[in-house]
């Protein structure tokens, strides 16, 4: 690369407010269409918003996780454009007074820490959705007026990969936070990425373009990555970057130019004179500062401190909330803390992936886990049959302890019960024990084997060893 | 019609007592409509059946508390929308309009057990100080049919003026109550901004629009404002202040009142009737006690420029959700910008688009700060102009308007001397204050408005320097309706 990359990210998540951000209607995701709406989000004649404070509560606890300050007095403004998802034809939005400015993040990539700054917050109704197909284009509008914040990062950025962490990072503080559920297959978070190039050493930025259509922080990247690399060739055969806007391709994973802008789109911004000046006084911002639960990189601390465990398993646990929580309660069922870690970065995530499911929609419990794990320690379950309870838990459910006696799982680790299998497997087999005894380990192995093969693999591997091992000393 | 030049109190007696039925009433009021609107054209839409519904409902009452409109017909101006009744603002792109929800004032009136008669015409939304902008029919003057009733709620003084309705509400955003309540001799008021709500009123400029009611009295005037004002959930920007009994105001005692006379409102540009009778009526109160001093508003020059900036601005976005995409006027078209076009061109008559070009450029990139900013600054002047005066005075008094009611067609052709009109009761407007019109006599023959001007959210004492000034003259100015097919 002769180039250094610059990108800045703009966000949209939606709150998850019970109600829309100016009117009554619910905000729920996946109703039949037009069926969440009223005359004020349809934008009937002399209707008029009304503040839902809820919303204002959530950008404000998501502006403060953010590290941004809060603007003491805000308001709303108009920005006008005509479409059919729109029907005000105006978003009430904010223009020059944002409900928080000057935050950051801290990301974390190949071990080196950086901060992306956050330009502003501000808080806007969603616009309706709009369907496209053979016969004409549909508009659905119950996802009109949902409160949405916009979250505008500086172009801090200067690789795809360091735009993802930011990505992941935003998208685990905002979950932690509780103001949204950062479904992007919902669309409840949606991101728009900016991407110039500019020569090493040189100040002033290149040409941007604009990248829509990334409907997965993967697609972000790989966007990314593709445009990177297009302007690259552009600059490095002497041609210009256009101002444009380029859609990302999922099937050939290229961007494609979808329009050219010609200087800044003029949406005549005003104040919304049908609402009131928002004046957020101090007792007001602490009310909402109590709010804020532990966000991840505190968690991270804490359980590097408390549970002892590595700082990338730290990381990993405290990335999505459920996850975290989930291993908490594990603990706190009783399971130990590097097992519980373990059990879920290894199986319950390979299984979530490749089901590509959240813990909270498989039937396992924090509760279960712990037993399971328990189960093993007392050396009840072998961890090679640990993982049949496993699979039990996480598609069916249900109680470990039950599982292991219904299923006979349970490992034979009595001594008197193991002999009686041993002895007569010695017995039988007195070549290998002079192999053995000639140094050939392999025997001991064979042995083993045919224990475990006896026993369907209940048999107590450890203590197996060590029976066969006296039995034979005795011979 | 006789009936309705008795007070509210009498009128409300002969009902309460029944020596006047609702039915009755409302019978009458639609015979009249029957009789003279067939001349003046001041109603859209006729809610006969469900008028005639309710009053049936009113009658079969007995024993309960009656409130404060009981069976009184009330006329609604057409930009204040009414449940399942139909509702233009006088536009062709909402000819066919039937909204789903009752403004604010309209349930208010029905809980106070009033009638909507019916929907008054008015200038395309709001905009217009003739009525000659309504794209249905202009209304005429009582007076005078040659002339023009005012604008914009026209049709509302009008239907008041020709005694069809008793009370009437319209909606203000630079004297569009007051300057026909003037030019057709009836009482209007335009309330403080934020003391009505505006829920349910189709916006012209948002930060300037207000409903008011039009009577034949100073103390009708107050019961129906005293029915629909007050605070609203609906309305963030209606005002959660108390509302006293404004009728308690109606004393006829104005003995040191303190009235400030704006010398830029009796300037050269006043017609000599109507400086002769405002100066008149500032004479008669100043012997009931008043004191009366000469003020300046140094910025109200400036006030007509200044409101078609802002008005035009927020009009701009006001109208742009008349697109043809959800309801009313569609022109279909082989694109969706073409559809947005020619709804548009078609949908809108020539002032209004006039001032939707006026705002889009106004708030453009490039103008905004120079026009639309610049604008508010001058409204924060003029707001100060009144602050300073109402340090020391109660009421402004001034004339409504410059002139009586000039004829149809006179100044349809010439928008800034239209636009001209307003200047007297434009800085009100900017300033957020309420505002009465005051029939104070003839010239030539025609009704002559005075103007008070009260402090903000002073209603009662507006109320109370008009009533004082109604009680004294004690002339009753109704028209002959000459010419009008009986």
């Amino acid at each position: 690369m002769n180039f250094e990359t610059i990108i800045g990210l703009e966000v949209h998540v939606e709150l998850k407010t019970h109600s829309k951000i100016f009117c009554g209607c619910s905000t729920e995701f996946g109703a039949p269409p037009n069926t969440h709406t009223c005359s004020v989000c349809l934008g009937h004649p002399g209707v008029l918003p009304v503040l839902n404070k809820q919303a204002v509560d959530f950008a404000m606890r998501a502006a403060m996780a953010l590290n941004c300050e809060i603007t003491t007095d805000t308001k709303f403004d108009r920005k006008n454009y005509f479409y059919p998802d729109n029907p005000k034809a105006y978003q009430i939005s904010q223009f020059d007074k944002p409900i928080g400015e000057h935050g950051y993040i801290e990301i974390e990539v190949g071990g080196r820490r950086k901060r992306i700054g956050i330009t502003r917050l501000h808080l806007e109704e969603d616009a309706g959705k709009l369907t496209h197909t053979e016969e004409g284009s549909l508009v659905d509008f119950n996802r009109v007026g949902t409160p949405l914040i916009e979250i505008v990062s500086e172009p801090d950025m200067r690789t795809p990969e360091e735009a993802y962490a930011y990505l992941e990072k935003l998208k685990a503080i905002m979950q932690y936070t509780g103001v949204s559920d950062c479904k992007m297959e919902e669309g409840s978070l949606r991101c728009d990425a900016n991407l110039s190039l500019r020569p090493y050493g040189q100040e002033m930025f290149g040409t941007k373009t604009e990248l829509k259509n990334l409907n997965s922080f993967s697609y972000v990247q790989k966007g990314l990555e593709f445009e990177q690399v297009r302007q690259e060739r552009v600059l490095l055969t002497g041609g210009v970057i256009g101002q444009e806007t380029r859609r990302f391709d999922e099937a050939t994973k290229e961007t494609i130019l979808m329009r050219v802008k010609e200087g800044s789109d003029d949406y005549r911004y005003f104040p919304e004179p049908d609402l009131v000046k928002l004046h957020i006084d101090d007792a007001w911002k602490e009310k909402v500062r109590t709010e804020i639960p532990e966000l991840p990189d505190a968690r991270k601390e804490r359980y590097i401190n408390e549970f002892g465990i590595p700082a990338y398993d730290a990381t990993v646990l405290t990335q999505t909330k459920s996850i975290a929580d989930f291993f908490e309660n594990t603990i706190q069922a009783g399971a130990d803390s590097k097992q519980a870690g373990n059990w879920l970065m290894g199986e319950v995530s390979a299984y979530l992936n490749n089901e590509n499911k959240e813990i909270e929609d498989v039937p396992l419990t924090s509760e279960s886990l712990a037993k399971m794990i328990q189960l093993i320690e007392k050396g009840t379950l072998s961890s090679k049959l640990a993982k049949k309870v496993f699979k039990e838990l996480i598609t069916t459910g249900g109680d470990p302890e039950k599982i292991v006696q219904e299923k006979g799982l349970v490992q034979i680790s009595d001594e008197g019960a193991l002999k009686d299998i041993i002895i007569p497997l010695l017995d039988a087999n007195n070549q290998s024990i002079i192999d053995y005894k000639n140094g050939k380990d392999r025997a001991l192995g064979f042995l083993v084997g045919q224990v475990m093969k006896l026993t369907k693999g209940q048999a107590n591997p450890p203590m197996v060893n060590k029976i066969i091992l006296e039995e034979m000393e005795k011979r | 019609m006789v009936l309705f030049d008795e007070s509210y109190k009498a009128l409300q007696d002969r009902l309460h007592s029944k020596d006047l039925s609702v039915t009755e009433l409302i019978d009458e009021v639609y015979e009249n409509i029957e009789k003279i609107d067939g001349s003046i054209h001041a109603f859209l839409t006729l809610n006969e059946e469900v008028a005639h519904e309710q009053a049936r409902a009113l009658d079969a009452e007995s024993g309960q508390a009656h409130k404060a409109l009981f069976g009184l017909p009330v006329g609604v101006k057409d930009n204040i929308v009414t449940k399942g009744l139909k509702t233009t603002a006088a536009s062709q792109i909402l000819a066919n309009f039937e909204p789903l929800y009752d403004a604010t004032v309209v349930e208010r009136i029905q809980d106070q057990q009033g009638i909507v008669i019916g929907k008054l015409n008015m200038d395309e939304f709001a905009m217009g100080s003739s009525n000659e902008n309504s794209s249905f029919y202009t209304t005429r003057n009582p007076w005078d049919l040659n002339r023009v009733p005012g604008g914009s709620s026209g049709g509302s003084a009008a239907a008041v003026a020709a005694r069809m309705v008793p009370f009437s509400l319209g909606s203000d955003t630079g004297g569009s109550i007051r300057q026909p309540a003037a030019f057709c001799g009836v009482v209007g008021m335009k309330p403080t901004y934020g003391r009505v709500s505006r829920s349910g009123l189709i916006a012209f400029a948002s930060s300037l629009d207000q409903i008011g009611p039009l009577t034949t009295t100073v103390e009708n005037n107050a019961h129906l404002l005293q029915a629909i004002c007050g605070v609203d959930p609906q309305d963030s920007t209606s005002a959660a202040i108390d509302v006293p009994d404004f009728t308690k105001a109606l004393t006829g005692e104005v003995r040191g009142l303190r009235i400030a006379v704006p010398k830029e409102y009796l300037d050269e540009g006043i017609s000599e009737g109507v400086s002769l009778a405002v100066k008149k009526a500032i004479a008669q109160l100043e012997s009931l006690g008043a004191f009366v001093e000469e003020v300046s508003l140094p910025h109200s020059k400036y006030a007509v420029a200044t409101y078609y900036l802002l008005a035009s601005s927020e009009a701009s976005a006001n109208l742009a959700r008349f697109d043809g995409v959800r309801y009313g006027m569609r022109i279909e078209a082989d694109n969706l910008v073409d559809m947005y076009k020619q709804t548009r061109s078609e949908g809108f008559g020539a002032e209004v688009k006039r001032r939707i070009m006026l705002g889009t450029f106004m708030l453009s990139s490039g103008y905004h700060d120079a026009y639309y900013q610049k604008a508010q600054k001058v409204r924060t002047l003029i707001k100060r102009d009144f602050e300073k005066i109402f340090e020391n005075f109660d009421v402004v008094i001034g004339p409504t308007t410059h002139t009586t009611a000039f004829k149809l067609r006179e100044k349809i052709d010439n928008p800034l001397a239209m636009y001209a009109n307003d200047i007297l009761t434009i800085p009100v407007n900017l300033a957020g204050l309420p505002a009465i019109s005051v029939p104070c006599g003839l010239a030539e023959g025609l009704p002559v408005g005075l103007q008070i001007i009260g402090k903000p959210f002073d209603e009662a004492t507006v109320y109370r320097t008009a009533h004082a000034y109604e009680q004294t003259v004690n002339f009753k100015l109704a028209p002959s309706l000459e010419g009008v097919n009986a």
